[in-house]
């Protein structure tokens, strides 16, 4: 095995002349613990590949091969009004996060180390409790004789309860408490990375605070605010527990709609549509955040 | 950037925001299940266990929390297993296309769970398994086997292969090399992984609404049907019960975290 492991770094492998070569190569030089891999990866391959494969192939073959439901899709106001809420709840909500992400990954990035563990203790409580838990917290809150409204009555700020919830707003909240951590976590661990030498370096050639802020550290966290927003994102495409608890009728996502496909309609072929639709959206983000987010000069902060 | 001294201030308030915005929602819930209204009322007017009594005197919660417990535990450990070999295997197997294989495990945790739920649900009908007990097993499998075999793997890869040559060197079989030397330094992370299971499965809801059926249904499944209804503090207790284990939980977590670290400390020193 050791022999093996120096042989390989000695130098360049010679290219395999033959496909099967190269294969025959690859298969002696395996580790006998290469076979553990072999059962998750059956079960992976058997119970998830195979049916996710099989419903998105559903998207043109059901009932007939065609494109028939990415027409429907198109042409019915009511289904691209879905996919519209979609992207502009999860752009809110990425928005929001970011706003006040930001300050917060800062402040756990420059704090004294007390600080420090309690937000992070604070950032990750979310993650202690079901989604369910907390979207329902958020009924209790939210609804016409929920605590926030008796609170502002309570107090003379409102004369009669506002809606704040089974609309845009009560979606928002719901999701941003959820996704929160998300942005903040990446965001912090790139910013705790940030060598302070650069802001004091322009400081010294004479840049003012916000200068500073804006032509140093912003750039130089970038990263980091590209990795938070986009997992934010995609997330949010797929969200499906808070949308339906705490939005209305107008605010619809993308998932809902899958589950009222196949649950209501048994609409295979459209419910596999929209999850191309959704999953397709999902990978032009994470594409397109990689492309405008990591140029080249700014790829010495991974290191 | 100290001289921002108004901003310093902006970023305090903006933290203690997000603590109440965090913390709130939850301490509320814990505080409405101990009311002793008979309706959802904040604050509560007095102390009372009645949401609690009609949680665990009501034989439908409690079918259905026995449902949950009986698929977490399996699942987590089938994830626990096979998340663990997999680590193994892809840490240490010279294999080509590891990270390939690796990023094929973790797809679950990347694709939408809306899309998992409903092509699982698709199979599961036409494989029989739709509304049954080992049908959720496996589904839970997984889906929590992304996040033992990111945990393990992590610890693999910071554990040196050497080590166990070396162990081999002094005669040591690879079986017991590998139990002996490797597995007790990953064996935290491997913990960590079945903890995170644990709660993971108990909190799923997504893809059991999917294929679970009414006689056999998970808690948050039947949670979810209620929470539909209506707004009743039974919701509040069973809510405050699950928040519970998965703090009970990560302080598990913690406490043997913190444990094994002094001990690797000690044991550095000595």
């Amino acid at each position: 095995m050791t022999y093996q492991s120096l042989a390989q770094g000695a130098g360049p492998r010679p290219w395999p002349r033959l496909w099967w070569d190269g294969f025959l190569r690859t298969a002696r030089q395996l580790d006998r613990r290469a076979w553990l891999v072999v059962p998750p990866l059956a079960l992976l391959l058997v119970v998830f590949v195979y049916p996710v494969g099989w419903l998105l192939l559903r998207s043109v073959s059901d009932p007939i091969w065609g494109l028939q439901h990415y027409e429907r899709m198109i042409e019915r106001p009511v289904y691209l009004h879905v996919l519209w809420n979609t992207v502009v709840i999860s752009f809110t909500v990425t928005s929001v996060c970011l706003a006040f992400g930001y300050p917060v990954a800062y402040t756990m990035a420059h704090a004294s180390p007390q600080v420090r563990r309690l937000l992070v203790f604070v950032v990750l409580i979310p993650f202690w409790t079901s989604l369910l838990v907390r979207t329902f917290a958020w009924m209790v809150l939210l609804q016409k004789t929920g605590v926030i409204n008796d609170v502002l009555i309570g107090i003379g700020l409102l004369d009669q309860p506002a809606a704040l919830i089974y609309n845009r707003i009560g979606v928002v909240v719901g999701m941003v408490q959820v996704q929160l951590p998300i942005m903040i976590l990446p965001l912090y661990t790139i910013l705790i990375r940030i060598d302070s030498r650069y802001t004091q370096a322009a400081a010294t050639l004479g840049a003012g605070p916000i200068r500073n802020f804006l032509r140093v550290y912003l750039p130089l966290s970038m990263p980091g605010v590209a990795t938070g927003a986009m997992l934010v994102f995609i997330i949010s495409l797929g969200y499906y527990i808070t949308p339906a608890l705490l939005g209305g009728g107008g605010d619809v996502m993308i998932a809902q709609l899958i589950q009222m496909q196949i649950e209501e309609f048994g609409n295979w072929g459209f419910a596999s549509a929209l999850s191309v639709v959704l999953l397709f959206g999902t990978a032009v983000t994470i594409g397109l955040i990689y492309r405008i987010a990591f140029p080249k000069e700014l790829r010495f902060i991974e290191r | 950037m100290g001289s921002l001294n108004g901003w310093t201030w902006v970023r305090a308030a903006i933290c203690v925001l997000l603590t109440i915005f965090m913390v709130a929602p939850l301490a509320i819930i814990v505080v409405i299940s101990f009311s002793s209204a008979p309706f959802l009322r904040f604050p509560p007017p007095g102390f009372s266990l009645q949401w609690y009594r009609s949680f665990f005197g009501n034989p439908v919660w409690l079918k259905t929390l026995s449902i949950s417990v009986q698929v977490m535990i399996p699942a987590a450990l089938g994830a626990t297993t096979l998340g663990t070999m997999s680590a193994v295997g892809i840490a240490r197997g010279r294999l080509p296309g590891a990270s390939l294989i690796a990023g094929l495990l973790m797809a679950p945790f990347v694709v939408p769970v809306i899309i998992t739920a409903a092509a699982i649900f698709g199979m599961f009908r036409a494989w029989n398994l739709y509304g049954t007990l080992l049908g959720l097993m496996i589904a839970h499998t997984v889906l929590t086997l992304p996040f033992v075999m990111a945990t393990t793997l992590a610890a693999m890869r910071m554990v040196k292969p050497e080590l166990e040559d070396a162990a081999l060197t002094l005669g040591a079989t690879h079986w017991s090399a590998f139990w002996r030397v490797t597995f007790p330094l990953i064996l935290p992370a491997v913990l960590t992984g079945l903890l995170f299971s644990l709660v993971i499965s108990f909190d799923e809801l997504i893809v059991s609404l999917f294929i679970s059926s009414p006689s056999v249904r998970p808690i948050t499944v039947q949670m979810w049907s209620d929470i539909r209804g209506s707004v009743d503090p039974t919701i509040a207790a069973i809510a405050t019960v699950l928040f519970s284990f998965s703090l009970f939980v990560m302080l598990i977590d913690h406490l043997y975290r913190r444990s094994s670290a002094k001990r690797a400390l000690t044991s550095e020193s000595s």
